[in-house]
């Protein structure tokens, strides 16, 4: 019975030493400032900031290549965040570059060409339809991140502002008060 | 030396752990929808069942004995979920590009009931070291060559006219069963 326990625990520990061990000794190199930028933002993927998702951009503000504005999604919570986290003083949003309200994109389909445009610009593969076939929007699926406007070269896509309803109603995220110690 | 070879053509083909001894299942019908992730997974799983057979034959054979052999399984599963974090871990440091090739499809071996199996077997069987390691390695290839055949013949299926019900997982279960009636053709080929 204690020898099965002895002989557990040593697997255990020298498992454990070796795992601990090579963690140390293999460890790869990331900058921690992109993982720590990339925490901050909201993970939506949209890709409104002009890289082809959150990580990346996380990246090019670690390297300091582009502003830390360019969030919509994150809104000037996000942005005063990363102001916060890299010691920067806070930027505003550009002209109407700020965050809209929530928006599902929508195709007229008497106007669509079939192009197959937008589909290959979709981040999330929301857009179903095929070459000289009419397309339409997966409205459960859409982000509203507008990335399908500019490629289509009929104009037909326009966004829809959502409604808050009785349905699509979601809980705000909560707002945390930091507790001060009362002298 | 043909008794090794024995081994190597009975794994594979005679008793082959997916279509004969209906073990693995889970990554065999969940990631062999693509061709691509059916060779990175079988990649993966030959890695490490060829080592998890190895290193569970010394702790069998060493540490436990006859008298501690209800610890078999116990210890067959930390061994082989510490190997594969092991290997991960080395990968990713030495060989980056393998780390993307086998990418998620490494951790995911660690609840592989084939990468189990296959050690508990060869405990079974009174495998000798060199007979243990070369067991696993053609359980692992019997494993990949299954699941290569099974994802080309599922990227056909997608294009197939289905009738409606049974589109999907469902005619994939049948196929899988087609398949495993012909492995059973393999049987007698070695004793």
């Amino acid at each position: 019975m204690i020898s099965a326990l002895w002989v557990m625990i040593g697997i255990s520990l020298l498992l454990g030493a070796v795992l601990g061990y090579s963690a140390i000794k293999f460890k790869v190199e990331g900058n921690p400032l992109v993982e720590k930028i990339d925490a901050v933002l909201p993970q939506t993927q949209c890709g409104q900031c002009g890289y082809p998702g959150c990580k990346p951009y996380a990246e090019a503000i670690a390297k300091g290549e582009i502003g830390i504005n360019k969030c919509p999604p994150g809104g000037e919570e996000g942005i005063q965040k990363l102001a916060d986290l890299l010691g920067v003083e806070f930027q505003p949003f550009g002209e109407g570059a700020g965050p809209k309200g929530k928006a599902v994109a929508f195709i007229d389909e008497q106007t669509c060409i079939g192009c197959t445009l937008c589909i290959q610009a979709c981040p999330v593969d929301a857009i179903a339809g095929a070459a000289k076939q009419m397309h339409t929007i997966i409205a459960s699926e859409c982000t509203g991140c507008e990335l399908c406007l500019p490629p289509c070269p009929v104009d037909c896509i326009t966004m829809e502002s959502i409604e808050e309803n009785i349905t699509n109603w979601k809980w705000r995220h909560p707002v945390i008060i930091p507790i001060k110690a009362v002298a | 030396m043909s008794e090794y070879l024995l081994i190597l053509v009975g794994t594979v083909f005679v008793n082959n752990i997916v279509m004969v001894k209906i073990l693995g299942l889970c990554p065999f019908m969940g990631v062999s929808r693509k061709l691509e992730t059916a060779i990175g997974m079988g990649a993966a799983t030959t890695f490490v069942l060829t080592l998890g057979s190895g290193a569970s034959y010394l702790i069998q054979h060493y540490l436990l004995g006859p008298e501690l052999a209800y610890l078999t399984t116990l210890s067959f599963i930390v061994v082989i979920a510490g190997i594969v974090q092991f290997t991960e871990m080395a990968i990713k440091k030495t060989s980056p590009d393998l780390y993307q090739v086998l990418g998620i499809y490494l951790p995911l071996i660690t609840t592989n009931c084939a990468v189990l199996g296959i050690p508990l077997l060869n405990v079974q069987a009174k495998h000798d070291f060199m007979q243990s390691l070369l067991f696993g390695f053609g359980g692992a290839v019997g494993f990949t060559l299954v699941m290569v055949l099974f994802a080309g013949i599922r990227e056909r299926l997608e294009g197939a006219d289905v009738p409606g019900i049974f589109k999907g997982t469902a005619i994939a279960m049948v196929t899988a069963g087609l398949m495993s009636l012909s492995f059973m053709g393999f049987s007698g080929l070695v004793k």
